[in-house]
């Protein structure tokens, strides 16, 4: 008879209490969205873009435009960067209620966010359903790593369903592959609403790195309505608690305009 | 091609080479098919044979139609049927002539035009009708209870008992291999780490030994040190996380929990050192993208690790709960595990003594005090002791490269020429990893062929079930420790 219980007990709290202060958010190092600084930026020179393996940066004209959506975080773009101007940084947040928040833009950080979550009802007691459409299994391993004692998400009134029916909010990861379209929707009819729906990770949120491939789509905009981005490959635990508690009303928004406040 | 002896061999002596290769104790690792530009398409074979480090590749022209080996050697039904879907070849005498990858309305082809014609059909695997009032079908999936990969499987079945397991993958199909087609080689990593995210450090490595083996590459001492100790990294978290993965299935849920507590410190120092949960965006063809820096910080964590993973160990030997459930279940015979190509900690779970890293070294194993664990028992315990053994020797195998880790240069010029190809290979957490390229005239990728651990795994899988009960079903397949993604790609 193994002693688990007395064992546990005597290892005392593994679980962290971030958010709250002075919790550790277990992100140590992290490598987060490359950070863009136009100012740094060498005429005529594009090689971010060219190395871009899903044109989340394109010249535009004379300036690049960035789309954070569509990063995979490979970090090519600070290494082949010969200005600055893309610099590896720990900014992993990157959860949106508006696809455009992902958009680079010099205005980013004023305007007002849009249609904030309208039931309170939700705010202390989410469940969701998560839905595998394609992904490489990193997503998985990260929403997984939500359950382990370290993060708990439990502890934040927040829970996994196994049965779409009491779902509040259809997390989705993957491209959305042929074979995943018509089984994903399925899922999300099978909701009660209200109902929501989260894309998680860059794959979900604009294919990643097969999109439009013979096999899969570019996401799940256009398949279903997505109240919630949070590209990432993968977007580490944390950053997917910030994204839910973000949604619920609980923290504020740190994104706009691709560009995040502290 | 470096590492690899090629033999060229006409169609009518396939059957007689596969037969020396099986009887010499020989096993085909992959195959799959290749059409270089202005000439006829290839089927490729790959296969090892014992005690030989090199590893033999036939290339057999595609004259139409070619024998099926999967009567002889079962192992390849996939594989053909895979080159059936994906590159419409044929081959004759195949005993499962069903699509495996791409549903047939799906009307897709990797190497030629089609399209789609008919609407999606998902939920048909292909069994026959059955008349037998007290036996019930269960279809399972795609999406399935918790935070899990889709797949679907149907059970057939009476009561408690499973007659018959179907297993329906390749819902996560994303024609990765294709997304290799036109790419610069050297930036073309970054795709081999996505094709299965917590097998991104073997994916990346297979793919860059294929690169530096076309352009006939010397990887300095210190890249390919630095290369061992990610990839045991990377064994270290996965096997964690399976422990804790199979406690949830045995209920023993303390265990669970401390297993996952234990996958998260090895996430956490695999951020601390690389900046990435999962080990990505270090691994270039030639070497590195940059330095590492371990110092005795990781040591020390990493003995740490060991310390608290040797006494999670012990409890769980001492859960006879925990073992009850596991013992005699899902038994894969050492036969049948040979023959449909088990691969990795499941092999070596059922007596065969097989591990790329020691019978064909790659990156800086060869000399590493390496152990290769074998039970026989072929049990869902066997799988766990394999595991308990390779995190043991994971331990070392990375503390012994932070002990002779010396100074030098991390990366060298890596370009292969045009039209030259390469076969590379690592041993990931869940068995044997290879990546076949070839470059194009342009010097770009032409053709990336991926055979993941888990294609394999799968294909033996299903013999573990028929004939068993409902009860053992999750234990079984958390002892596999199989992912969709990378079978599916």
């Amino acid at each position: 008879m193994a002693l688990w219980t007395l064992f546990g007990l005597m290892g005392g709290k593994a679980t962290t209490p971030w958010p709250k202060e002075r919790g550790e958010n277990g992100q140590y190092g992290v490598l987060g969205m490359p950070r863009y600084n136009p100012e740094a930026c060498q005429e005529g020179c594009d090689e971010c873009a060219s190395v871009c393996p899903t044109r989340a940066i394109e010249t535009s004209g004379d300036n690049l435009s960035v789309d954070y959506g569509r990063c995979v975080v490979c970090q090519l773009c600070t290494e082949v960067c010969p200005a600055g101007a893309m610099t590896s940084s720990d900014n992993w947040a990157f959860g949106v209620r508006s696809r455009e928040d992902l958009l680079w833009s010099d205005t980013g950080g004023h305007h007002e966010v849009l249609h904030p979550t309208k039931s309170r009802a939700f705010k202390r007691s989410l469940h969701i359903r998560h839905v595998d459409a394609g992904s490489c299994n990193g997503c998985e391993s990260e929403l997984q790593a939500l359950n382990n004692p370290f993060y708990n998400l439990h502890r934040l009134g927040i829970f996994f369903t196994p049965s779409p029916r009491f779902a509040d909010l259809l997390l989705v990861t993957g491209p959305v592959t042929r074979a995943m379209h018509e089984p994903l929707k399925a899922a999300y009819d099978a909701m009660p609403e209200p109902r929501w729906v989260m894309a998680v990770g860059t794959c979900a949120v604009s294919g990643g790195i097969a999109a439009g491939n013979y096999a899969c789509g570019t996401g799940v905009e256009g398949v279903l309505p997505v109240d919630l981005y949070l590209p990432g490959c993968p977007p580490n635990p944390a950053a997917i608690m910030e994204a839910l508690l973000m949604f619920l009303n609980r923290t504020p928004q740190r994104v706009r305009g691709g560009q995040i406040s502290d | 091609m470096i590492g690899t002896r090629i033999r060229q061999l006409s169609p009518p002596s396939l059957i007689e080479n596969a037969e020396a290769l099986h009887a010499s104790g020989g096993r085909i690792e992959f195959a799959y098919a290749w059409s270089p530009a202005g000439q006829t398409r290839q089927v490729r074979y790959v296969s090892s044979i014992p005690r030989e480090r090199e590893f033999e590749m036939w290339v057999v022209p595609d004259v139409g139609e070619l024998p099926s080996l999967t009567p002889m050697l079962p192992l390849l039904g996939w594989y053909e049927r895979e080159m059936m879907d994906l590159q419409d070849l044929k081959f004759t005498g195949h005993p499962e002539p069903y699509p495996l990858v791409i549903r047939s309305d799906d009307n897709v082809l990797l190497n030629g035009k089609g399209h789609r014609t008919q609407p999606h059909a998902n939920g048909r695997p292909y069994l026959p009708d059955i008349d037998a009032t007290d036996v019930q079908q269960l279809p399972f999936g795609p999406i399935r209870a918790d935070v899990l990969e889709s797949a679907e499987f149907t059970f057939v079945y009476v009561g408690e008992h499973i007659i018959h397991y179907q297993p329906r993958l390749f819902f996560k199909h994303r024609g990765m291999e294709k997304c290799f087609e036109g790419a610069e080689p050297q930036h073309a990593v970054v795709i081999a780490e996505r094709v299965s995210g917590v097998g991104s450090v073997g994916h990346a490595l297979a793919y860059c030994e294929a690169i530096e083996r076309a352009a006939g590459c010397k990887v300095p001492v210190r890249a390919r040190a630095l290369r061992v100790l990610l990839a045991e990294m990377e064994r270290l978290y996965n096997h964690l996380h399976y422990l804790g993965h199979l406690c949830n299935t045995t209920t023993l849920k303390v265990g669970e929990a401390q297993g996952k507590l234990l996958e998260e410190r090895a996430k956490q120092l695999n951020s601390r050192l690389t900046g990435s949960r999962f080990l990505r965006s270090l691994l270039v063809p030639g070497g590195l993208r940059r330095d590492l820096n371990p110092g005795k910080w990781l040591g020390d964590a990493l003995e740490n690790l060991r310390e608290e993973f040797a006494s999670y160990m012990d409890r769980l030997e001492k859960s006879e709960s925990h073992l009850d459930r596991l013992i005699t279940t899902g038994l894969l015979p050492e036969r049948v595990a040979f023959d449909h190509g088990a691969t990795g900690p499941i092999e070596r779970a059922s007596g065969l003594d097989r591990d790329l890293r020691r019978d064909h070294p790659y990156a800086y194993y060869e000399g590493l005090p390496l152990v290769v664990p074998i039970f026989t028992e072929g049990d869902a315990y066997a799988r766990e002791r394999v595991r308990f053994a390779e995190i043991d020797a994971s331990f070392v195998l990375c503390q012994r490269i932070l002990l002779l880790l010396e100074p030098g240069p991390i990366r060298a010029d890596c370009a292969p020429a045009p039209s030259s190809e390469g076969l590379g290979w690592s041993e990931g957490p869940r068995g044997s990893l290879f990546y076949a390229v070839h470059v194009g005239s342009d010097g770009r990728l032409a053709r990336v062929k991926i055979k993941s651990p888990s294609f394999s795994n799968w294909r033996a899988f299903p013999f573990t079930v028929h004939d068993t009960n409902m009860m053992d079903y999750a234990i079984n397949e958390a002892s596999f420790g199989l992912t969709m993604a990378g079978c599916d790609r």
